[in-house]
């Protein structure tokens, strides 16, 4: 477990991007984290209650041991980590839909936790320190007005590239998708090849997906629940990207994915489709200033827009716990007015932007170098996703992608199909 | 069977003709020695096959999604739904290229190895074993193994390896869909684990066949080879031979643990376990539609089993 990096899994705020291949098993692990059923049945005293917490397994170093020592410092309940590898997703849902979930958790607000009554409304957690947060994060952690998710930590993903490798072919600027397509080209010689972008980008772009639907000025969903990209300019640019997926130039079939710096580590590649989290990580081979970071390019250079993908992970109280409130106490003191914790959790470990304002403003760490620009980055171009965007949309985006990508398919029928399908699961919502 | 009913049987007559006091008292503790042994294996199979099944079909005439106690009736519409969605009859398809390429393939390979097997004058144990061992393997394993070590994309995976050897490119395997290269993934991790298992039953068989058979060709003029194998060895393997294209085609049926292993929910490598799997059970949680996904799966394979029954005669395979 020490060291995990290469099985695990980093995941888009919201987006089930997880889609892709992973090269980790299923998530098998045990089902007996609901300390909650065998909690102190009422009376007792606040501290004979016991929670349940699950994490997905993050790939740094000392982040389980980290966890546990959060909630070991935590005096009105008894709680329990549970470090979840693989699938998190999909093991998640499950034991909230079966009752074997846990109390508190992490995760990516999405409206079928709400609409199932899984999830509680944590407004009053945040009451205090509302200004505290950015707006935009709020909403993006929020179902018809109510906060049903705490802001964790916010994690921008671009592409971190080799400074070493790109000034020896004189690459200074990378502004649109056309450009990145040639100088990945540039890049590949030999054994290094030029992006690395997932395990299986060549047929599903990797982590690319929503980015390229980004550069095109585009959304996944609009704010009053619509479709939120142009059929005939995404069409475009899949197919540009078509052409980088042909071309040869993609690190392709790793032993981890683009969400580990391994690669770019290794210089199988010049540049990688990563997280801001893997900064320490890629400096430390590459020292800070071997580092670079752009946003994924323009579609085009007129009406195309630069894109970070403003990932991260939210905090959530299981609304089927016996024990409510003292999971959302729990999940206040840790995720709201712990501010030492929430700092060694940012900064200690991977890189995350903290949601916290006043944290951020006073996180140095995030001040300077490669990490700085990321941060800086993030708050020009980064799009957050939006919590209506279900796992169902995403597999018939991601459907159409692969077709279209991976089998020639018809840009423009595919993902009118997908557009379809994505407003039939709209038209539920209602 | 017969074995054990004929002394039951003699008993019984014997107490019959002996007036015996009370056989009522005797054949009660039969009962509750019956029920004492069927009921633990009744309550299981109720509970965990019987129970899931039928609810499952209750659930797939309710919008199920987030829960499995639905109030929403929505009659045939989950089955509508799946009848006319691409995704699953997709998977349909790519389960049939599984079934086309795996289950010949399975069977070639593991009636080779048999005959070869069975030929060898020395240390036969050994090979039998050998052959047979990679049938405990996990899936799991075998496929993180076949992904991550021999069919790595990068230029230090084995199969890499010997193409580099050869002067060829890098290939990423599990991405390449044109040529289709992450067949060949697919179906070897499943041959090399299964393979062995149909072997056995193929020696087995093979041990079976009256070696008179063989010395009677002899002497009718049969020279040792492919003759005699097509006219003697393979017509009497017919009962093995029909099991194991049964017993290959019903395992190609229940894919799973590779494919989710080795290209988790990939559009193009999708059979319908997975599809059912993302859509039920994965993030989607969507147990209506899941369910009736399910069900119509399990009308196709009862449907092609009777199909694949009739044409190879199961029943005529014991004569």
């Amino acid at each position: 477990m020490a060291n995990a990096s290469a099985f695990t899994r980093r995941r888009l705020l919201g987006g089930a991007l997880g889609a892709a291949a992973l090269g980790t098993l299923a998530a098998c692990g045990s089902n007996s984290g609901t300390g909650s059923q065998t909690g102190g049945g009422g009376g007792g005293s606040a501290s004979s209650v016991a929670l349940s917490q699950w994490y997905h397994q993050y790939g740094e170093a000392g982040t389980q041991e980290a966890a546990k020592k959060y909630a070991a410092a935590y005096t009105d309940a008894k709680v329990t980590i549970q470090w979840i590898p693989g699938d998190y997703d999909a093991k998640l849902t499950s034991g909230l839909s079966s009752g074997s979930g846990p109390d508190a958790f992490e995760g990516h607000l999405s409206r079928s936790l709400v609409a199932s009554g899984q999830i509680v409304a944590l407004d009053d957690l945040i009451a205090d320190v509302k200004d505290d947060y950015d707006p935009s994060d709020l909403v993006s952690s929020s179902i018809d007005g109510k906060l049903y998710a705490l802001p964790m930590i916010i994690d921008p993903q671009m592409i971190y590239f080799s400074k070493e490798a790109l000034s020896a072919k004189g690459i200074t600027a990378i502004a649109t998708v056309d450009d990145l397509i040639s100088a990945a080209a540039e890049l590949t010689s030999g054994d290094v090849k030029g992006l690395f972008a997932g395990n299986t980008a060549n047929v599903d772009l990797g982590g690319m997906q929503g980015p390229a639907i980004f550069s095109t000025g585009g959304t996944f969903l609009t704010e009053d629940k619509k479709v939120g990209f142009d059929v005939a300019k995404v069409s475009d640019v899949l197919v540009k990207l078509r052409t980088l997926a042909q071309s040869k130039s993609l690190l392709l079939g790793n032993d981890t994915d683009w969400w580990d710096p391994t690669a770019l580590n290794d210089g199988l590649c010049a540049m990688q489709w990563q997280g801001m989290w893997a900064v320490p990580g890629m400096a430390e081979v590459l020292g800070d200033d071997g580092i670079g970071a752009f946003p994924f390019p323009a579609a085009n250079a007129t009406d195309g827009k630069p894109a970070v993908v403003k990932g991260g992970w939210q905090a959530f109280v299981n609304a089927k716990s016996a024990h409510v409130d003292e999971a959302k106490a729990f999940t206040k003191w840790l995720w709201v007015d712990n501010l030492e914790d929430q700092e060694d959790w940012c900064l200690n470990y991977g890189f995350h932007i903290p949601p916290r304002k006043s944290l951020a403003a006073k996180a140095e760490k995030l001040q300077s170098g490669v990490a700085a620009e990321s941060v800086k980055l993030n708050t020009d171009h980064g799009i957050a996703n939006s919590p209506e965007w279900t796992p169902a949309m995403q597999t018939a985006l991601s459907d159409a992608v692969t077709r279209i990508i991976g089998k020639n398919a018809d840009p423009e029928k595919e993902l009118n199909a997908a557009v379809k399908k994505i407003n039939s699961e709209l038209a539920k919502i209602g | 069977m017969a074995g054990t009913v004929a002394p039951a049987t003699t008993r019984a007559a014997a107490r019959t003709a002996d007036q015996a006091p009370a056989p009522g008292r005797r054949l009660k503790g039969g009962r509750g020695a019956f029920w004492l042994f069927v009921t633990p294996f009744l309550v299981g199979l109720l509970l965990f096959v019987y129970l899931p099944i039928v609810w499952s079909a209750v659930l797939s005439f309710f919008n199920a999604q987030g829960t499995v106690w639905p109030t929403e009736f929505v009659g045939l519409a989950n089955y509508a739904t799946m009848l006319t969605d691409p995704a699953f009859i997709n998977s349909l398809i790519t389960f049939t290229v599984f079934a086309v390429l795996i289950v010949p393939i399975t069977f070639a390979l593991s009636l080779a190895m048999a005959v070869i097997v069975n030929r060898v004058r020395v240390a036969k144990a050994f090979f039998r074993s050998a052959f047979f061992i990679p049938t405990a393997c996990s899936y799991v394993v075998a496929s993180l193994i076949w992904k991550m070590s021999i069919f790595n994309g990068v230029r230090y995976g084995l199969a890499n390896q010997v193409l580099r050897f050869f002067g060829f490119e890098p290939v990423a395997w599990l991405s390449t869909l044109d040529p289709p290269t992450y067949w060949i993934v697919i179906v070897t991790v499943r041959l090399w684990l299964q393979s062995g298992f149909y072997m056995i039953l193929f020696l087995a068989a093979l041990q079976n066949i009256n070696p008179e058979l063989y010395e009677a060709a002899y002497v009718d003029g049969a020279k040792p080879g492919w003759k005699i194998f097509r006219d003697i060895t393979f017509p009497l393997l017919r009962p093995t031979s029909v099991s194991v294209l049964l017993l290959s085609l019903i395992a190609a049926y229940q894919a799973f643990d590779e494919f989710y292993n080795l290209l988790r929910t990939a559009e193009y490598a999708r059979p319908p376990l997975v599809y059912l799997y993302n859509l039920a059970l994965g993030t989607q949680q969507n147990f209506g539609l899941g369910s009736a996904g399910a069900l119509i799966l399990a009308a196709i394979i009862a449907i092609i089993t009777v199909i694949q029954g009739r044409i190879f005669g199961f029943d005529r395979a014991e004569d």
